[in-house]
Parts: C-alpha cells; sequence; structure tokens
C-alpha cells in the first residue's frame, strides 16, 4: 500500500452527468476523494492489468500506488505514466481519452468500456491536483471522526444525525419530518422482532404521551425473545445455514444446536468479539461451554458431499475451500476466495495469503465426506449436551443392555451346550426372546438419545496437517507448503504457542486495530435497519466493492461499537434512536427516482420485507404463530411433488403437523436442493453460499404466492372469523379491525368504501354460488349457506389487505 | 384502455435499472422487466433487445441427460474395440487419468460396446440401435464428440454444465439469457424448467438442485421456474378453492385501486410494479393453462411423440410442452432426464433410457421443422460427462457397467444456426481422449450464446468485484467451424 500523504481533497465542479449517482459516488458541489472517486475507476478499469497482481501486470505498470519503479509516477523510457500537476505528461491521461483503437486504455480486448466523460472529469482534477493517492479506507483502522459542523443545530444531537445531516445540508436537503406514531410503531416492531405490532401494543403507544414513549418502545421491543430470532435470520444467510448436506443425495445435517446458539446469542447480548471467538474457535476455548462448542458448528456448516463418487482428497480440499470463504465474507468483507487460484487482482491478498488463512481449516478430525445417511444428521465430530439426569438416563440404559447382554450370551450357551432336543428348542427359545428384549431396548435407548441436543463440533487432529499452496488452486497440485498466517497488508498475527492456533486467529480479528471487523459488521446491522448498508457492498470492502455513502458516520459506528464492547444492542438502539431512523418515509415519485436507495437518507427507508417477515406476520396478525422457541426445524405445508421432482426416488415431503406449521420462519426445514417455495419466490437464498445481503424483486410468482398459497388464505380466514365471532361489532367496525390489524392504520374514508363495495359484490357472489362459499368454509361447522357467504366474502377482504403493497413492505 | 401499460410502469423497473445501467447488456435487463410493448415504446432510438450481433437463434431447448448418457454406446462408433474385449485399457492411453472412488485401484477392462451402430441419413451418420427415431433424423444433428469438463461427479458435473462453474451460486444459463436478452413473451416465464417426472433407468439416480436453474447472483427475476408435473405448472397459480375467476378479478380490482389510493400518498413507484406483477399473475392464469393443455392438439402430432405423451410429467409430454412453449417464444426451455447413471446392468437401463427419448425426442425436431421454428430454435441434448470404455461391475459381453469420464463425451444440437448431418470433434480408438477439436463446456456455452446474438465476453454482471460471466475467466472459443 501507498504511504504516499498528501491532500486527497480537492474541491471540483462536475456537471449533469452525474445526476444519477446520489450514492456512495462523487455529486456535484462536492470533492474529488482518491478512495471514493478515483480509486473505483482505477480498479474497474485499470487494476486486472496494472494492480497487485504482478503475474498479469503489462507494461511495468500498477496503478495502485504511486511510487517505485512500477509505481503510477515511474517513467519508463521518457514516459511518465502519471505527472502530478500535468496531463500533458501524464500519458494516462492521453491513453484514457484517445480514440486510436490501438492506444485506448482500456484497450478494446479487454471487453472492458473505455472512461464515461464525467470519469474522464474525474481523473483530470485529480491529476491537476497533483494525483494524490490514499491509504485504501477499509484497510486503515477506524478512527472516531470529529463531529461535522452542522448549519441546523435543533434537529438533533446525536451523532449519526449529525454525519447524515451534514452531506444533506452540503447538496442543500432537509431531513424528512418524524414519521406518524402508527408507522414508528410498526417499523419498529418489524425492525427488531420481525412482528408486527398487536392492536393493544399500538393503542398503548399511541395513548403515552410521554417523551420517553419511543426509547420505552425500542427497551421492550429488543429485550423480547422474538428479537434473538429476527436477528438470527439474516446471519443465518451470511453462514449459510441449512438442514441438509446440499449435495449429491441432500441428506438431512443436523445444524439445529448451531442456530439455536444464535438466537440466544442475540437474545442474551452476547458481545460480538465473543460471538465471533466462538464460531471460530469455540472448540479451543478453556473447558468449553456448551455454547462455545455449538458456536464452532460454524466451521460445519459448508457443503457435503456423501460417500460414494468423489474422491476424498478432493471432497476435503473443498470443504477447506468452503470454509475460509465464509470466513472472508462473513468477518472479514472480502473476497478472498478469489485468491484461490491466482493473486487477487484487486485486493492485495496473494495466493499464498488465501493458502496460510486455509491452513486454520485444514485440520479438522473428521471424515471430509459423510457415510452416506448419518444418524440423526450427526457427523462426528459432534457433541453430547446430555443433562446429569439424561446421563444418568443413558448409564441406566447401557448397564441394563450390557446386563442382558449377558443374560443372552449365557442363554445361547445354554441352548448349544444342550443335548436334549426338545429342551434345546426351549432353550433357543428363550435366548430368542431375551435377544428381542436387547433389540427392543437398544431402540429405546437410541431414541432417547435423539432427544438429547448434540451439536457438530469443530475439532484439531492431534497432528497437524500440512497445507499446501496449490498451483492454479488445483486440489491435486502442491507447490510448496504454507504456515498459517494472516494477509501481509493486515495487522500482524500475534501467536500464543509455536503455531498460531484457531483461536489466536479469531484474536487476530478483534484487536481493535483490525480495520476491517467492526465496520463489516456494523454496516451489515445499518443494511437492516435501512435496507441498504453505507457500503452497499457488504459482502465486499475491497477494492471493488462500494465505498461508503458515509465513511465518518461508518467509522462513528465502527469504533463506538468496539468501544461499548462489540455490544450488538447498543448499536442497535443507537441506530433506531436516531432521527434519521425516524423520518417518514413519504416523498414525492421525483425523490423516489432521484435517489431511488436511499442513499443519501433524507428520508426513512422503504422496501419489501424479506419472506420470513411476509409469512411470520399473516400467522402473527390471524393468531395463528407458535411462540414455541428453538428445536428441531418443522415443514409447513407446500406443494405436493416439490420434493419427489428434484430428489432421489422415495424422498417426499411429509409436512409437519398440529403447532408446528405455525412456527416462526426460522425454524422451517431448509433443504438445499429445494428450499421451501414460500422462502424462495421472495429472494430467500439458496443457502448454498455465503449472502450478506438479499436481492428484492417484485414478481408475478411473488403476487401468486401471495394470493393463492391455502396456509395464507387459511390465515385471513381465521381473522375474518374472529372478527365475525364479535356479534355486536358494525360491518365498519369488523372491516376497521381487520385493517389496523394487517397494516397497522385506520382505513380513511376512500378505502372504507371501496372496501364496502367489494363486501358487497362478494356477499352477492359467494349467495348465487354456495358451492364456492362451501369450499371457502370447508372443514368447518357453520350454521348456515348466509354464515359461508359471509365467512368467504371476509376472507377475501382479509386476503386483499394481505396483497396490499402496504401490508409487505417496511415503511 | 387497459391502464397496466402506460408509460408510467416504465418507472417500475428504477432499481435494476439503477443496478444494471452502465455496463454491456445491462440495458436490456432494464427492459426486460417491462413487458414487450413498453419495452420498444420506451427504448427510443435504440432498442433494448439490441444483441451483439445478428442472431441465428432465438430461443433453446436443452434436453439434459442428467446421469451422463454413455457416449460409447450412443454415438461414439468404436468398432475395433470388440477385438480388445476385457484386454487392460493401455496406460498410453488413461495416463494420470483422474478416476471416481468407485475406480480407483482397480483394473480397467475394455468392454466395447454390446449395441450395432449405422450410418443414417444422407449424410450417414453413425447411430447406435438404441436411437432409431433419432436416426430418422439425423440430417438435423450436429453430433459432437469432443465434449469436455473437469466434473468427474453428478454434482459439480451438473453444476457446471447448467451455471458455467462448479462452485455453486453462479447464475444458470437461462437466467443470464433471460438478464442478458429480455423477455419474448410477456405472459409467460423467460426460462422454463421441467423435470421428468419418471425414467427407466433404475441405478444411480441423484437429486437435482434448484441452483441448475437459480438465477444466482442476478435478480432472482431470471430464475427458471420449475413447471410441475402435477397440481398447478406454476406453483400457486390457479386460484384456490373457493375463488372463481370472476370473484378474483373483482377482488384485483379493489386490490388495484387500494393499492393506487396508496401510490399517490408514499409517492413510491415500486408500488406500481406491485400492480402490474399482481395483473402479470392474473394473466398468467389463462396463458399458463392455455399451454399445458394438449387438448388441441391432433391425434396425428400425439402419436409422432409416442404412448408417453399421454402421461403428465413424462419425457415426452415435456417434449411436448417445449415445442408448445417455443411457439409461444419462451426464451429457454430446458428438459431433465435422469437415469443415467450405469455404473451396472448398462445395457438393459440404457435401453430403457433411450426408449424413453428417443421417439419423443426425435418427434420433437421433426415437429418444430414442420412448424418452420427449427431455423431459429437451438437443440441442444448432452449429459454432464461420459462414460469409460473400460467397465465396472461383474464384466460380461452383454451386461457391464461403465464409470464416469470427464475427457470426451458425445452430445448434439440441432437447429438454430447449427450444421446439420455432420461429425464434430475426435476421440482416439477408445473413446478417452479427444484428438481433436475438443469443445469444453464453456465453449459450448459461449457458441450458444453466440448464436443467440451475444458475445459471451461482453454478458457480464459485476458481483464481488468482478465483471461474472458465464463462461467465466478461462479462455471459451466460439465453435465456429459447426455454425451453418
Amino acid at each position: 500500500m501507498s504511504s504516499h500523504k498528501k491532500s486527497s481533497k480537492i474541491i471540483v465542479l462536475i456537471g449533469a452527468a452525474m445526476a444519477l449517482l446520489t450514492g456512495a459516488a462523487f455529486c456535484a458541489g462536492e470533492e474529488v476523494s482518491f478512495n471514493r472517486d478515483v480509486r473505483p475507476i482505477l480498479s474497474n478499469k485499470c487494476f486486472a492489468c496494472h494492480g497487485f497482481d504482478k503475474h498479469d501486470r503489462k507494461g511495468d505498470l500498477r496503478l495502485d500506488q504511486p511510487d517505485g519503479k512500477d509505481g503510477a509516477y515511474r517513467t519508463i523510457k521518457g514516459i511518465t505514466a502519471i505527472k502530478p500537476g500535468s496531463l500533458k505528461d501524464s500519458e494516462l491521461w492521453y491513453r484514457i481519452t484517445t480514440t486510436d483503437e490501438d492506444e485506448v486504455m482500456p484497450p478494446p480486448k479487454s471487453h472492458k468500456k473505455t472512461l464515461s466523460k464525467s470519469e474522464q472529469e474525474i481523473i483530470k482534477s485529480w491529476i491537476l491536483a497533483g494525483a494524490p493517492y490514499d491509504n485504501f479506507w477499509a484497510f486503515v483502522p477506524p478512527a472516531a471522526p470529529k463531529l461535522p459542523v452542522v448549519k441546523n443545530q435543533e434537529w438533533s444531537e446525536q451523532p449519526i444525525d449529525y454525519f447524515v445531516l451534514n452531506r444533506l445540508e452540503k447538496k442543500n436537503l432537509n431531513p424528512a419530518s418524524e414519521a406518524d406514531k402508527r408507522t414508528l410503531i410498526r417499523r419498529l416492531s418489524f425492525d427488531l422482532t420481525g412482528l408486527p405490532p398487536t392492536l393493544d401494543e399500538i393503542k398503548a403507544f399511541l395513548a403515552d404521551d410521554k417523551p420517553e414513549a419511543y426509547e420505552a418502545l425500542v427497551d421492550n421491543l429488543i429485550a423480547r425473545p422474538q428479537y434473538g430470532e429476527h436477528s438470527a435470520r439474516y446471519w443465518l444467510d451470511l453462514v449459510r445455514f441449512a438442514d441438509t448436506n446440499g449435495m449429491h443425495k441432500d441428506f438431512y445435517r443436523n445444524n439445529v444446536a448451531y442456530r439455536d446458539w444464535v438466537i440466544r446469542a442475540f437474545n442474551e447480548n452476547l458481545g460480538y468479539d465473543d460471538f465471533l471467538r466462538y464460531q471460530l474457535a469455540g472448540d479451543l476455548m478453556p473447558k468449553p461451554t456448551n455454547d462455545q462448542l455449538s458456536a464452532s458448528g460454524f466451521n460445519r456448516l459448508h457443503l457435503i458431499i456423501d460417500r460414494g463418487t468423489a474422491l476424498p482428497e478432493e471432497s476435503r480440499f473443498k470443504n477447506v475451500l468452503d470454509r475460509v470463504t465464509a470466513v472472508g465474507t462473513a468477518f472479514m468483507g472480502l473476497t478472498i476466495q478469489c485468491a484461490q487460484c491466482h493473486d487477487h487482482k484487486y485486493d492485495p491478498i496473494t495466493q499464498k495469503d488465501f493458502f496460510s488463512l486455509s491452513a486454520f481449516f485444514n485440520n479438522i478430525d473428521s471424515d471430509p465426506e459423510t457415510r452416506g445417511r448419518e444418524r440423526n444428521g450427526l457427523q462426528a465430530p459432534f457433541v453430547s449436551f446430555a443433562s446429569p439426569e439424561q446421563k444418568a438416563k443413558l448409564a441406566e440404559f447401557d448397564k441394563q443392555l450390557a446386563k442382558l447382554d449377558g443374560e443372552v450370551k449365557t442363554a445361547k450357551q445354554a441352548a448349544g451346550d444342550e443335548k436334549d432336543k426338545e429342551k434345546k428348542s426351549a432353550l433357543a427359545k428363550a435366548a430368542k426372546s431375551l435377544q428381542a428384549k436387547h433389540t427392543t431396548l437398544q431402540k429405546q435407548r437410541n431414541s432417547f438419545d435423539n432427544t438429547i441436543t448434540k451439536a457438530m463440533v469443530m475439532k484439531e487432529r492431534a497432528d497437524i496437517r500440512p497445507t499446501f499452496l496449490m498451483n492454479r488452486g488445483q486440489y491435486d497440485d502442491p507447490i510448496m507448503e504454507v504456515p498459517r498466517g494472516t494477509p501481509g497488508f493486515l495487522p500482524t498475527l500475534k501467536k500464543k504457542g509455536k503455531i498460531a492456533s484457531r483461536l489466536d486467529l479469531a484474536e487476530w480479528f478483534v484487536e481493535p486495530e483490525n480495520p476491517l471487523t467492526a465496520r463489516v459488521q456494523v454496516n451489515r446491522i445499518w443494511q437492516q435497519f435501512f435496507g441498504i448498508g453505507l457500503v452497499k457492498t457488504s459482502e465486499d470492502f475491497g477494492a471493488q466493492g462500494e465505498v461508503p455513502s458515509h465513511p465518518d458516520l461508518l467509522d462513528h459506528l465502527a469504533v463506538s461499537f468496539i468501544k461499548s464492547g462489540w455490544d450488538n444492542k447498543a448499536l442497535v438502539k443507537q441506530i433506531v434512536m436516531s432521527k434519521v431512523y425516524q423520518q417518514s418515509s413519504l416523498a414525492t415519485p421525483k425523490h423516489f427516482n432521484k435517489d431511488p436507495n436511499n442513499r443519501l437518507l433524507a428520508r426513512g427507508s422503504r422496501f419489501r420485507m424479506d419472506a420470513e417477515m411476509i409469512r411470520d406476520q399473516i400467522l402473527a396478525n390471524s393468531g395463528q404463530l407458535s411462540d414455541t422457541m428453538f428445536g428441531k426445524s418443522v415443514m409447513p405445508p407446500q406443494p405436493d411433488g416439490l420434493w419427489a421432482s428434484v430428489t432421489m426416488t422415495g424422498q417426499r415431503f411429509k409436512p409437519s403437523t398440529g403447532d408446528d406449521i405455525f412456527r416462526r420462519s426460522i425454524y422451517t426445514f431448509w433443504k438445499r436442493a429445494i428450499p421451501p417455495p414460500q422462502m424462495s419466490i421472495f429472494n430467500a437464498p439458496i443457502r448454498d453460499s455465503c449472502i450478506s445481503r438479499r436481492e428484492r424483486t417484485n414478481t408475478p410468482a411473488q403476487a401468486l404466492l401471495l394470493l393463492n398459497e391455502s396456509e395464507y388464505l387459511k390465515a385471513a380466514r381465521t381473522l375474518a372469523q374472529h372478527v365475525l365471532a364479535k356479534k355486536t361489532l358494525t360491518e365498519t367496525e369488523r372491516f376497521r379491525i381487520i385493517y389496523e390489524t394487517v397494516t397497522s392504520k385506520l382505513p380513511d374514508a376512500q378505502e372504507q368504501e371501496t372496501f364496502s363495495k367489494l363486501l358487497a359484490d362478494l356477499i352477492v357472489s359467494y349467495r348465487n354460488d354456495p358451492a364456492m362459499a362451501d369450499q371457502l368454509c370447508e372443514g368447518l361447522t357453520m350454521p348456515n349457506a348466509e354464515a359461508k357467504a359471509q365467512l368467504a366474502s371476509w376472507t377475501l377482504i382479509t386476503s386483499t389487505l394481505y396483497n396490499l403493497d402496504i401490508t409487505k413492505t417496511r415503511e | 384502455m387497459n391502464p397496466l401499460f402506460t408509460e408510467s410502469s416504465v418507472l417500475q423497473s428504477r432499481r435494476s435499472f439503477l443496478l444494471n445501467s452502465g455496463m454491456g447488456l445491462g440495458s436490456a435487463a432494464f427492459a426486460s422487466l417491462i413487458p414487450k410493448a413498453i419495452g420498444a415504446m420506451a427504448s427510443g432510438g435504440e432498442s433494448p433487445f439490441t444483441a451483439h450481433h445478428k442472431p441465428k437463434a432465438k430461443r433453446v431447448i436443452f434436453l439434459f441427460m442428467a446421469g451422463a448418457p454413455s457416449q460409447i454406446d450412443l454415438f461414439d462408433y468404436k468398432p475395433d474395440l470388440h477385438k480388445l474385449y476385457k484386454t487392460p485399457l493401455p496406460e498410453s492411453i488413461s495416463k494420470g487419468q483422474r478416476v471416481t472412488a468407485m475406480t480407483l485401484g482397480k483394473e480397467k477392462l475394455i468392454v466395447p460396446s454390446k449395441f450395432n451402430f449405422s450410418q443414417q441419413g444422407k449424410s450417414g451418420l453413425w447411430m447406435s440401435e438404441l436411437l432409431p427415431h433419432l436416426s430418422t433424423v439425423a440430417d438435423d444433428l450436429c453430433l459432437v464428440h469432443s465434449f469436455q469438463t473437469e466434473s468427474i461427479n453428478h454434482d459439480p458435473g451438473k453444476t457446471a454444465f447448467c451455471t458455467g462453474s462448479e462452485i455453486p451460486g453462479k447464475p444458470s444459463m437461462g437466467a443470464w439469457l433471460s438478464y442478458g436478452l429480455g423477455t419474448l413473451n410477456k405472459n409467460l416465464p423467460d426460462y422454463v424448467v421441467m423435470p421428468s417426472a419418471r425414467w427407466s433407468g433404475k441405478v444411480n439416480v441423484q437429486a437435482l438442485y434448484s441452483r441448475l436453474w437459480g438465477s444466482g447472483f442476478l435478480p432472482s427475476k431470471h430464475q427458471g421456474s420449475a413447471f410441475q408435473s402435477s397440481g398447478d405448472p406454476v406453483l400457486f397459480l390457479s386460484n384456490p378453492k373457493g375463488v372463481d375467476a370472476s370473484v378474483r378479478r373483482r377482488m384485483l380490482d379493489s386490490l388495484d385501486e387500494m393499492n393506487r389510493k396508496h401510490f399517490s400518498e408514499i409517492g413510491d413507484p415500486e408500488i406500481e410494479t406491485t400492480i402490474s406483477q399482481q395483473e402479470m399473475a392474473f394473466r398468467m392464469q389463462t396463458s399458463v393453462p392455455e399451454l399445458t393443455d394438449i387438448s388441441d392438439e391432433p391425434k396425428e402430432v400425439l402419436d409422432m411423440y409416442g404412448p408417453d405423451v399421454h402421461k403428465p410429467g413424462s419425457y415426452a409430454r415435456n417434449c411436448l410442452l417445449a415445442r408448445r412453449m417455443a411457439e409461444r417464444d419462451v426464451r429457454y426451455v430446458q428438459l431433465f432426464h435422469r437415469g443415467w447413471d450405469h455404473h451396472t446392468r448398462l445395457p438393459e437401463n440404457l435401453t430403457g433410457q433411450c426408449q424413453d427419448v428417443d421417439q419423443p425426442t426425435a418427434a420433437l425436431l421433426k415437429d418444430l421443422k414442420m412448424r418452420g421454428l427449427l431455423d431459429d430454435t437451438l437443440v441442444v441434448f448432452a449429459g454432464e460427462f461420459g462414460r469409460t470404455v473400460f467397465g465396472q461391475g461383474n464384466i460380461k459381453p452383454e451386461s457391464y457397467g461403465r464409470d464416469h469420464h470427464p475427457r470426451c463425451f458425445s452430445g448434439w444440437l440441432a437447429g438454430g444456426g447449427v450444421k446439420g448431418g455432420m461429425h464434430f470433434g475426435k476421440t482416439d480408438d477408445f473413446s478417452y481422449n479427444v484428438v481433436e477439436d475438443p469443445v469444453h463446456v464453456r465453449d459450448l456455452h459461449a457458441t450458444m450464446l453466440h448464436l443467440l446474438g451475444v458475445d459471451h465476453e461482453r454478458l457480464s454482471f459485476p458481483f464481488q468485484g468482478l465483471d461474472q460471466k458465464l463462461t467465466g475467466v478461462e479462455r471459451a472459443r466460439v465453435v465456429k467451424e459447426i455454425i451453418a
């Protein structure tokens, strides 16, 4: 990295070409910053051939640093790549602006577009200002930034608001007004628990006009167990949590203990440093607790093949790569897997760095493939968390089994020794019956044992398996052995023993000077609350990722996060207490189009909820949602034949029954071959790779799901039944209850009228076609045809509200 | 007037537009979110559907034979092997070859195909007796004998074949095309997948994974729609029991009204997208059943596909549906037929598999041709790799098995701008190594994209710091020799 120090800020005005880009990018009236404006252009257009990777470097020129014999300021044969302050003497300027096909950069054969006018303008201003380089922002430890000066001193005293307001004021914009209380409680409830507020909660919040009402609500929500379930869900995407192997026959893989630990960790507000330590190296903690062991199951969440056809050595290699890729995405926010086959093209990660890092994860004491269908989905190493009572019961089983075993042997012996035919037959019969008893008892023991929580864990082998740098990343082409280590451009790893351990690596991650760990995490949390991170590419903080929209805010959050003892709940509270967060999301279409992703934060964010929130709110609103936590994953009904259409012959989906079909979606069984459609249709990932942010699309398949899914319609019917059961209510009152339950708002006169007409038409339809009403009321005992017509119509009314855009959107 | 297709719906996809703007074919992806008529209207001068060059094919039907059929018994005729029955495969041929755990350390004895081959059509292509119907359209086939892949196991092999990479998480080819070329039919998905519900091969059947038709890092609207063989072909397509079409229409009208009101208050154009997607869903409730209802097919057409065509979920039915989709301009149709993994009892299992696919596949080609659709429909037939010349299991002349073989395998292309009646690529006398004109899977991908008017180097999407491509970072070649 360069350490060239010059002022990197230049004032420059750029034309309307940049009007579309309102996010992290350079805007009219702002200063050119090397990190924000220049490096992304150089990285995207130049670094592939003039960057860090020396193998592919062309023309003895690297543009990722200014100095050195290959550096940007170098002169070779009288040609200077960049002459600070002079366009005329900078070959680079000529090359990016010429129309000569043989000379222009990037060259046509690279299939990269040449620089746009506005990109050229940025480079021009930068060169003229002396072409100052800066260290890459994400690789410099965050330091607490000074609070900026803002004109509007009235708005807020909170740091978050200062940083956001500062950028708004530079663009002559004002923050939006505060959202109304109904919107606020709905927003907070969804953001903190993934569930809608109840009518009573809304009522209480509206009635509470104390100034602390909002904060009290925050404290209340953040302390609920549903907070942990909701927070864990994002983490499970990131670590590709699932319930099956994800390869070949896609057998069951029991990761339940890990999932339950994540939920508890969020609820108990485990510090993020320990959260990370336990996952990377819980097994290496002194006298590890059950939680620490469960957490180390992070290293077991990769895809795994069942034995039979693959080559074990290749499978082992792939498992290690998958593990280290997950570490890169989850804890570093870097695409380190790019350095598997060659040095990284954009970030200073060598191929050796990659394999050195992988060496920490190459020593698991485990088979590289599962033994087909593993019992209870557990592949060694795993541990049992039997309580003392359970242990005693198991010991009792074992004692009895041993005794029976002896009796069987004796009986068999006796039968064998007996000469008398009749007696022999009787003795043999007795032996057989004893054997049967043994088998039954063994089965009982196994099924009892299956009820005891067990966790797949990480475990080191006694002798360390050597790790090699593999030629072109091929599993069978070692070049040289590499020691365990971390990339050279990041702080030095401190090791406690002779050989660095995974625990040392975990400690290295949570050293305050590690520039990535805190930034990557606070950015993900921010993304949760605004729909998009301060760094939009939350999975990539490298040169090809996006630079932060508010760099100082990001650093403020990172530094305060570390200072707080990596306190997740404190971070969350800081965010939701900000005025920025509490802004109204109403705007004009013009404003939405100008800043569609709300990067400037001039309003509250509005984005479609995730699949789980959509399903959970429908269950919650109909009063069906189960509050049972933890345990074996469940299978809510899905259309017939989905598993059968892709899996091995004979594997069939069998829906759960009873309360289990109303469990929160985080407990839904995740089959990697074909995840539940209620989830995947709304952009839930397959969970076969680490995903730090979900796509949000809007498709006809989603419309069909919300309109026609049978469980969702049943939920609508349940809610309709509930209001119809209240005999004294008027039609208007009923509608108000349903509308408020579903949207947390009250209908106005126009909505009331739309609904009234719809209801009238529906009732006519169902009266005229009682058979159709019968179908909708299937399974219910109803007094008469009119009652059925009423329920059918109200069911459709409720379903209509489920399909409103505002219902599936967090506003 | 249909209010759903006012110009304002162009705004609907602003998020995707920003996502894609400024890169290669991305602007086409923008257009693909908009109904066709609007796309044309909104595009002004430059059509958003402009391909990189003039396409020869408009659409693809990919017949994927999951499990890897034996090229030696179907397409790659090696008459001299009979002399070498049960002799060891020469080291000079197998040297350095990776084998699966099943073969590791075992003796490799040559087993010739027990099936007869003969020359077919004017072109005289050598075809196996297992494919009598396909033999009748030999002059339309471009038989490639030199396919290659790195994978020796099904899961990575299929993933590589469908997504260009063994590592899960990449978009499938159909998703790339949906993203890059946009939709041709506003009432149906761009990309439909139809796995057979049954097959004759009774050994070693692997699971399929939805990642094989997934959208990877592309917006998930581009993922394949897997049509179901029972129940709704498209998930949640039918109105639930107790809701008929008129009730649904009435409900949607009020829903529209309320959503529009909210749009006027909130201002977020995303609400308009929701409205238009709900209307599209309503239209699909008509267009999809119309597509899958084959009652209007004349008897002679049904007969051509064979008796299985009457069974929903059969490969034959899916071939017929593929033709109906081609007629309706579905961009990419992919059939998956499983049951080709013949490590043991290959002859009987392969015979059954060929009975599943031979007649319907030939019928599909003929049917497309009769309707003038073969010219711009590219049909591809292949498995994820080939099978070894050496036998597995208890080897007898009449009964043997074969292991996985990635070094060479055969498949074919037809229609869509490809030369018919030709062999391309050569293997050695053992069908073990390619000796002429290798075609790597990514070369096949590059060629398919080329036929569709797309330069594989330029169809890209930025993800994790790279301009990601279907063909990845290694060199891929358009096989110009097979293009008509």
